[in-house]
Order: structure tokens, then sequence, then C-alpha cells
């Protein structure tokens, strides 16, 4: 929404499609805050400092710059725009503090600054007379001539399969988590900017880097936010000890996600957890601040695990949270594919790295919304008018038949989607080993197999997300194989891709990105260099 | 654990009307209906058409008619309403079309939000280049209505619209409702915004706040506490405090309370 946005400002035409209403996204479920250097003390440079040690070294600091150096100006638009961010004494945006950051950079709406944000630019869009068209399903996108000339979508409501063109198209699609289970995304978050992207030829960047985030539900694995510990919530092992002194002596439970998720899962594997989990201890912050600042997760864990956070410590475990890989992008969210653009979860700028701080994912997706939105809208300024070939848009109608006309088999959907995301939890969780990432690769490509003859059982048109569930069923399969076949090949640790055969950072073989080529047999993998501005690699210590 | 769930069917293509379908099955303890709805999808019966997505209450999109009551199903657990396993009953939204199962049509919902013009309208400008000055005790005032998610259940279970829609009127020329008049609210009362005297001029009107019967219902099934009707008895002192008295709402509000002033009798 933020892209599109940006480019209705430049006079072109614009419309926003997706497959849930725009405020269903999963934007909504980001809670903790959004990231700028706004204090007179902090500084941008600072800021990127910070984010580029949280990546362990990957990201690309020409980028992390552009993030960190535009971040105040488009969080003081959002709150321009009727963002309700908590205030200091004198009425200037309060911030508090987070993970992997040197400073408390955070602005933050309670815990649901998300959703704050997503109504918020929602409204935006409203009142700038942009054209939404809500449930329409993408199957793939048009490319002509090697350029990107629009999508083929389904309106969920008819069923009708149409072939759209655009001069210009950015994917704002958000993140894969459902190829994990359990995983703290959405039901939507299927991964189908990047497996489009992938299949028109685009090349996807970073699979590997999954991050796990430590606070999660043990039976629902829904999130608690890392403002909880940014205001000053303890973790704790059986014996009752904060944990974290053994692992960031400095930072404690403020360290970044990968190192908090390792010294979880080491304490839990050591024998030191609470079944399967470690304690999230809040009592000492009070009901005051619980109440006004902590508000939505008091709930959650009273609604989801029937824990009251005011009375006692809440059961968490690290948990699949976000997706730093996505489909290759340059400063302005272009892609190397003519006509496509990317932006947010769905892109790798690349600013996160190997490891993405709190706060910062956000900031990416108002940042680089932005610039999508305006390289887009300059693209299709300069662009010559085309028309997308019906032909294309038949071909999906046709596709689409074929799979209706399958009858429902043994195997299904949800058996195939289940035992993807299970492969995915074990084989390539924390921890990861050559053995299980191969044995991931072979499950996958029996999975991919297998998917081909799946049938559907709804066979009608209207609202059949029986059909929906399984085209995303093909998109988080294509994620799989990518972030399987990425990590197998990744010889080092490095930020959230920690193996327990490579324990150390090889930057002399490894201070590299990972790109997937899309081939009929699976990936192609092929590597290219980080872009290092003024920054050079230092060990990680926090 | 077993659960039990009789769920409300309309399929638009089969040509048929409405039907109950039962299901039965095994889910964890900590199961909530969007968790049984979906394992029901996965496993017994792919057709079951819902809206669903965050699986947190955070998103709006599962808003549905459980037991009778609009509720967002992945915040109900299957244990606290059917603890000796009972049957729940699962519905569309009311108060909208069906399009499909538990699939409803929300066109009029979204279009009574846009009504309301729901964007920032300010005062003035922010300081240069800055944000607006304001308390955190301003702020904090709005998050109540800020909750809002835009589910629909308060509007699922209005009272007033349900009768006016039973009498056959235009869903568009119906009140307002609960949900576009909270968010009304949410502006009026954030001192950065500039069009209190037009927004209060035009909710004033048929068709806004002062047609809420204040039955409190969207107050008891808005599942995030945004107490809508509050905020509409809020816009209605606003609303008189500026003067917009030329409505039969405020006509007999004010004269009740110039009756109890003057006679101590209503």
């Amino acid at each position: 929404m933020r892209a599109a946005l940006e480019a209705s400002r430049k006079s072109v035409n614009v419309a926003v499609l997706s497959k849930v209403h725009p405020l269903r996204s999963h934007s909504a479920a980001a809670q903790g805050g959004i990231n700028a250097a706004l204090g007179e003390e902090d500084s941008w440079e600072a800021h990127a400092f910070d984010t580029i040690k949280g990546s362990d070294y990957l990201a690309d600091q020409d980028a992390a710059e552009v993030l960190c150096k535009e971040a105040p100006a488009d969080i003081i638009e959002l709150e321009n725009m009727g963002t309700v961010f908590s205030r200091r004494e004198d009425g200037r945006l309060e911030q508090r503090p987070f993970g992997g950051a040197g400073f408390p950079r955070t602005c933050y709406v309670g815990d649901i600054t998300g959703q704050a944000i997503l109504h918020v630019v929602w409204e935006q869009l409203i009142k700038a007379g942009i054209t939404t068209y809500e449930e329409w399903f993408v199957t793939s996108l048009a490319v002509e001539d090697g350029a990107c000339r629009g999508v083929i979508a389904v309106e969920m409501r008819s069923g009708r399969v149409q072939a759209i063109a655009a001069k210009a198209v950015v994917l704002a699609t958000g993140g894969l988590g459902r190829v994990y289970q359990p995983t703290t995304n959405s039901l939507i978050s299927t991964g189908d900017g990047m497996s489009l992207a992938y299949r028109a030829g685009a090349p996807l960047m970073d699979m590997e880097f999954v991050q796990f985030h430590p606070t999660t539900l043990k039976d629902s694995g829904v999130l608690l936010t890392e403002g909880a510990r940014g205001e000053g919530a303890y973790l704790l092992n059986s014996l009752g000890e904060r944990f974290m002194s053994r692992y960031a002596p400095q930072k404690m439970e403020l360290a970044p996600r990968d190192v908090v998720s390792r010294a979880e899962q080491t304490e839990i594997d050591e024998g030191r957890g609470v079944e399967g989990c470690i304690l999230l201890d809040l009592r000492h912050l009070g009901e005051e601040r619980i109440r006004e600042r902590l508000w939505q997760i008091s709930e959650l864990a009273q609604d989801l695990a029937g824990t009251d956070i005011l009375k006692e410590p809440v059961a968490v475990r690290p948990g699949m949270h976000y997706h730093m890989g996505g489909v290759k992008t340059d400063v302005h969210g272009a892609t190397p594919l003519p006509g496509l653009f990317a932006a947010g979860e769905c892109a790798c700028v690349s600013v996160h790295g190997a490891n993405r701080l709190g706060g910062n994912s956000l900031l990416e997706t108002v940042v680089f919304g932005r610039r999508a939105g305006a390289a887009a809208a300059d693209y299709a300024l300069a662009a010559a008018p085309h028309n997308v070939t019906p032909a294309a848009a038949v071909d999906q109608e046709k596709a689409l038949k074929a799979v209706l006309e399958r009858s429902r088999s043994e195997d299904t959907t949800a058996r195939v989607r289940r035992e993807m995301g299970t492969t995915m939890m074990d084989k390539l969780g924390v921890f990861r080993t050559e053995g299980e990432m191969a044995a991931a690769v072979g499950k996958i490509h029996e999975l991919k197999e297998r998917y081909r003859s799946l049938g559907v059982q709804d066979k009608g048109r209207v609202f059949n997300f029986d059909l929906a569930n399984y085209l995303e069923l093909g998109y988080l399969l294509d994620c799989a194989e990518c972030i399987a076949a990425a990590a197998l090949a990744r010889q080092e640790s490095r930020g959230a891709h920690s193996r327990r055969d490579f324990p150390e950072r090889d930057d002399e073989s490894w201070l590299k990105h990972s790109l997937c080529y899309h081939t009929p047999d699976g990936p192609r993998l092929e590597h290219s260099a980080v872009t290092v501005t003024r920054w050079q690699p230092e060990r990680r210590a926090y | 654990m077993q659960a039990r769930l009789r769920v409300r069917r309309f399929d638009p293509e089969s040509g048929g009307g409405a039907r109950y379908q039962s299901y039965a099955l095994e889910v964890p303890s900590y199961a909530t209906v969007l968790d049984t709805l979906l394992q029901i999808r996965d496993d017994l019966d792919g057709s079951l058409a819902l809206r669903c997505s965050c699986r947190s209450a955070i998103c709006g999109s599962c808003a549905m008619r459980i037991d009778g009551q609009a509720r967002l199903a992945c915040k109900t657990k299957v244990s606290a309403l059917a603890p000796n396993g009972e049957e729940i009953t699962v519905e569309p939204m009311g108060n909208m079309p069906v399009i499909k199962d538990l699939v409803t049509d929300m066109a009029s919902f979204w279009n009574k939000v846009k009504a309301i013009e729901p964007w920032l309208q300010p005062a003035g400008p922010p300081r240069s280049a800055g944000e607006y000055l304001v308390s955190q005790g301003a702020m904090r005032d709005l998050t109540q209505v800020m909750a809002c998610i835009m589910c629909g259940a308060c509007v699922s279970d209005c009272a007033t619209l349900e009768t006016e829609l039973g009498l056959g009127k235009d869903p568009d020329a119906t009140f307002l409702a609960p949900a576009a008049l909270a968010k009304a609210y949410r502006f009026v009362a954030d001192p950065r915004d500039g069009a209190d005297g037009e927004r209060l001029l035009a909710l004033s009107r048929a068709e806004g706040i002062w047609d809420c019967t204040r039955c409190n219902i969207c107050v008891e099934v808005c599942p995030k506490g945004v107490a809508p009707m509050d905020q509409i008895l809020a816009l209605r002192r606003k609303a008189i405090a500026a003067g917009y008295e030329e409505n039969l709402g405020a006509r007999h509000t004010l004269e009740f309370e110039k009756s109890v002033r003057e006679s101590s009798w209503l």
C-alpha cells in the first residue's frame, strides 16, 4: 500500500490487488515497533551499524544506509498521517529499547504497532482514491519479451480468470512462514510473490536465512512481542536462572533474535527447559505497565495459553517468525526482471542479511515500499503501452480446470503441507547439520512429485479456498526447496543459519549472497558479492 | 477432546438453499473454533468456505456467529463454549448477505467506513519536519478505538441495523452502525484532527449517531474491547457541545434534560 501511495503521487494509474482485504495483511501482526534514529544522541550511522552487525555482516551496507538514513522522515510521515505513536512527556515520539540495538530507537503503539500503521496507510489509500481489488488471487506473472507486463489472477468471488496488464508490477506479498509448522505467521503468508517471481525467472536471494523468534507460545506458535523484553521481561530456565548471562552477558535478553533463540534451544536441549519451553517472566513489570504497553500479549497469553502474565511466567520457545531472504532487488526495489519490483518481506534488498533486528521489518516495508512505488511509477511513465496476450489467461484457466477435474485422492493438500512443515522445522530449524538438510532436500523433492497429482474436493468456482490452498502449497514448496538447497550449500554458521558441523562464520569463503534460479530440475545456485561500505566484518558478540 | 460443530452451509452454485451440517472430530484441548474449522477443511470437507488469516485476533478476518453471537473464531476456545462436548453452532455474520458458507459480502460495511472520511484531516501543519506535539494521555485515550480490527462483529449483531434491513431498506442507506461510528470517534477525539465540526455535523444527520438505540450489544460482542456504543455516546455529547442541535435526537435529549432540570420530572 505504501508503494501504491507513492506511485499515485506521481500521477500514474495505480491499483492494489490482494488475495485478502488489505487490512487482513500480515503486517497487522507486527507488535513491537518500528526503528528510526530520532534521538539527539542517536545517529543513522549507529542504527546502520547495529543493523549490519545484527545481520552478521551479510547485509548490503549501501542498502542498510538507505534504510537507516531515510527512517526518521518516513516515521514522521506515518505520524503526520495519523499514527497514534506513544509519546514522551514533551509530546514527542517515545522510543523503547529493542534487541541488538545500541540505543532505544523503537517507536511503538502499545503492542499493536503493525496494526496501527497498516490501518493508517489504508486510510491514506482511501483518501487518495486508489482502487483496490480485494480477494483477487494471483496465479502467475505475465512475462512477454523479457519483461513483466502484468499478472494473471483469479477473482475469488466469481472464480473468473483475468489477465491484467500493467506497465510495472510491485510485489508486496509478505513472507513464507507457512513453509514451517508451527510459525507465528498468518495463514496467508505462503510465499506467493517469491514463487511467482522465481517461476518468472527472477532470482531469490539468501533463502537459507530463516528467523526464529525467541518468544512464541507453545501450542499455537503465536507471537509474544520482543517489546516484552524491551520493557524488561526476563527469560528463565527450569532452575530459575536468567540464562542469557552465559550467552550474551552485555545485552542479556535484548541480544539479537538468532542469539537468544540459540541460547533457548541449547537450554532446552541440555535439559534445563520446562516441557520443551523456557519461561518469559513479566511479573516484575507491574500491572500498569503491562496494561498500557503490553495489553495484546496479555490477552493472547490468557486466551491461547491460559496464562495470566501478571501472576505467572508464560512458557515460550523459539518459533519460525520471519524470512530474511526473498526476491533480489536493488535499493529502488527493482528486480533483475524488467518491470518487476518487490518490497517488504518478499524482497531481499538486502538490509537484514543473515538476521533481522526487531523493529526493522515494518521500517523496511515503509522505506522500500515508498522507493519501489516511486521507481515503478518512473518505469511506467517511460514505458510504451502494451497489453497482455489473452492467451495467458486462457492457459491459466485450462490449468485450473485440470486441477478441478482431478478427483480428490487419498493424498491431500493438507497432508503434503503438514509433512513439509514438520520436515522444515525438524531439519532446517535453529540448529542444522548436513545429513538432516540433505534429507530435507530429498523429502521436499518427494512432496513436489506428490503435489502434481493432488486433487481438490471443492469443484465450485465461488470462493474455492480448497483450490487456493492447493495453489499456495505450490508456492510454499518452491520456497521450501530453495531454503533447503541454499542452506545445504552454505558451509558456515552466520546469523540465523547455524550449523553444528560448521559452527564458525567463514568470511573468506562465504561472505556472499546465495542466489536461486528456477530450472525444471530445481534451483540452480549462484553467489554474488556483499556490498561493504564502511563497516568491515568483525567478531559478533553481545 | 471431541469437538462437535453444526455449521451453516450455503453453496451459491448448487441452486439450493442453506442447510446445516454437523461434524464431529478429535481436536487438541487448546483448539479454537477456527482451528476446528480448519481441521474440518483439511481432513473432512475441503469445500467449507471461511475467511481467516492471523489466528491471533488482529487481522479481523474470522468474525462469525458462534452459538448465536458474533465472535472471532480464532479467539473462541472450543473447551470454553462446550466443556462437556456440547454441539457448537457456527453461522456467518448477520446483517450482511451470505456469499458462501461463512463468507459474507462486506461491501456495505466498508462503504460506511469510507463514508465517515476515515483519514486524518489535520488542523494545521506539524512543527517543521517533525511530529505533531500531543500528550501521551491524548494518544492513550485513542488506543481503545484504535484497537478496532474492522472484523464486523458489532455490525453483525447490531439491533438497529437488523430492524432497518428487516424493513427492506437499501443497505447503504441504513444506520452507519457501530464500527464506522467508532472509527469516526477516533478522528474527532484526535487532537491533531481539525475537521471535528464538519464530522460532527455529518454524523448528526439521519442514520448517524442518534439512530443508535443503546442496546449495548456491540459492546458485548466486540472482541477487542472497543466499546463502540460508548464512542457513539461520546460523539453525541461532543455534537451537542458543539451546538449541533437541529435534529430529532439532539432535541429529544435536550428536552429530557430541560424537563428534569426544571420540573424534576421525566
